[in-house]
């Protein structure tokens, strides 16, 4: 009596769930519904991420040529687009050149730089930065400013990533 | 497993449906597949709601309207299938409600306690034509502009009032960018607000009285009529049904993108060959061929006055041929039916030929 309800037990039973015709229609018409939904989803996908796409391509750029900007007074800082990103580019009062990522590493917001106090300062929650370093000063920013390469030439400036 | 889904069909009341849908019944007869059309027009409306809102992620009216279709259909990711699909099913949904009102008329399904599901249908039929009359316009590309000044010059056509009327739907007294924001405001907002309601009513109205059967069913005795419960029976085949009509939308979309003009220009010349889509193509020549027998307005206004005559005898139709009125009139109205049919096919082969 005992060996018969060991055979009850087996999994590969041919009389269990997953063997009957009913539960395979099933599967089938899952596996071709599952197709359907993909042959749907994906073009869609496509479609609502290209601008996504493409924005990462152009974030992706190694340099950025600025014309005119070896112009820049000292103490003076000039926003431009590192891809699709605000960046600071600064010529010091020492005449030195720094150029910056301006986004924030707290939570994102365009940083300014402080010709005054010689800071560069984010007004959302105050935190401040060194400008010729990028290093988070005070307040709540919790790492540096990445900093670009800076190369001169007449008539314009070029800044790399490094 | 069986269990977690009594869980969901008891706190839904999932079962009330089912044991409803169960006890409704289809009639089986040699016509009944002319039942689908109505699904399939509403299978068609569906796809518009999908991709006409995927579509207004990136379509611009005003101005840019040209430009951002150029983009959708040239440089984003399956932007050229996303709008074929629209227009293929756009075209199919209008056709397949041509197919499904003129079944119902010839299987004399308007006839009561079905007055209201007719007339609900017409208006949306009629919906559905501004639908495609607005939504022609707004690539802006040199067709669509010709198309709506040529469209627009119909109700200016009539007198005192058709100049202003046409001039508030143009915004002005030129087809321009205006135009094109006020006909994106109308189809994508004011046409889908009137067509839902209105879809409610007419699929509540078939809830409530079933599909009817045609006389020669009727005629026969109880016994001998045949039917399949709605539900699983006919809800399988209906939703078979519309896997075939996706299946046919995909294909067409895919192998016969929709295409893009050039830009609308109203100082170049209009393209030779212009012609409406095939649903406005028998006005069209109708109105061409009034044009040429009665020079003038005149061949205009008695194309409009036939046309609008023979609109409102369509609609009233279920008025005059009623289940307790002569065999005469029963007769009468097929013939009416199948004149419309002849006169309707006439005119558009017509058009075409004219065309080429
Ligand atoms: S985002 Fe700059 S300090 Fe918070």
């Amino acid at each position: 009596m005992s060996e018969s309800v060991h055979t009850q037990d087996l999994p590969m039973d041919p009389e269990s769930e997953g063997f009957t015709r009913r539960g395979f229609v099933k599967y089938a018409i899952g596996g071709v519904g599952l197709a359907y939904a993909c042959a749907i989803g994906y073009p869609i996908y496509r479609y609502l991420n290209s601008p996504v796409e493409e924005s990462m391509a152009m974030a992706a750029v190694k340099e950025v040529t600025l014309p005119d900007a070896d112009k820049l007074p000292k103490g003076s800082a000039l926003v431009f687009k590192f891809g699709v990103k605000p960046a600071l580019l600064i010529h010091h009062p020492d005449d030195s050149w720094t150029a910056l990522t301006a986004v924030c590493t707290h939570m994102g917001c365009t940083v300014a730089y402080d010709p005054g106090k010689t800071k560069i300062v984010c007004h959302c929650h105050g935190g401040t930065y060194d400008p010729k370093t990028g290093e988070n000063l005070s307040g709540p920013p919790p790492r540096p400013l990445k900093k670009f390469d800076v190369v001169m030439a007449a008539g314009s400036v070029t800044v790399k990533r490094i | 497993m069986a269990k977690r889904s009594d869980y969901w069909i008891d706190r839904f009341g999932i079962g009330d449906a089912i044991a409803y849908a169960k006890k409704k019944s289809v009639p089986l007869h040699k016509h009944s597949f002319w039942y689908y059309w109505g699904g399939i027009s509403l299978f068609c409306f569906l796809v518009q709601v999908v991709t006409g809102i995927l579509l207004m992620v990136y379509y611009r009216p005003g101005p840019e309207a040209f430009e951002s279709v150029r983009q959708i259909t040239y440089s984003i990711h399956f932007g050229w299938l996303i709008r074929s699909v629209h227009n293929w099913s756009a075209n199919l949904f209008l056709l397949s409600v041509f197919v499904h009102m003129f079944s119902v008329f010839f299987m004399k399904a308007y006839r009561g306690p079905r007055e209201f599901g007719w007339l609900s249908g017409i208006l949306l039929l009629m919906v559905g034509l501004i639908f495609g009359f607005s939504g022609y316009l707004l690539p802006m590309d040199d067709l669509a502009f010709f198309a709506t000044k040529v469209g627009l010059e119909i109700p200016s056509a009539v007198p005192i009032i058709g100049p202003p009327i046409a001039n508030l739907m143009r915004g002005g007294l030129e087809v321009s960018e205006f135009t094109v924001q006020r006909f994106f405001a109308l189809h994508a907002v004011i046409l889908p607000l009137l067509f839902l309601p209105i879809l409610g009513l007419h699929l509540w109205l078939v809830q409530k009285h079933g599909n009817a059967s045609p006389p020669s069913e009727e005629a026969k005795p109880e016994a001998e009529r045949k039917s399949i419960p709605f539900f699983p029976n006919f809800l399988a085949k209906d939703l078979a049904m519309w896997l075939i009509t996706l299946n046919v939308i995909a294909l067409f979309a895919a192998v016969f993108p929709w295409q893009l003009g050039e830009a609308a220009d109203p100082l170049r010349p209009a393209p030779l060959g212009i012609h409406p889509e095939w649903y406005f193509m028998s006005q069209f020549q109708t109105l061409k061929f009034m044009g040429k027998m009665f020079p003038g307005y005149a061949g205009e206004a008695i194309g409009m006055t036939l046309f609008t005559l023979g609109m409102v005898l369509w609609i009233l139709i279920p008025f005059y041929d009623t289940r307790d009125k002569t065999a005469l009139r029963a007769k009468r109205t097929t013939y009416f039916g199948l004149l419309v049919v002849g006169i309707l096919l006439l005119t558009t082969i017509w058009g075409y030929l004219g065309v080429r």
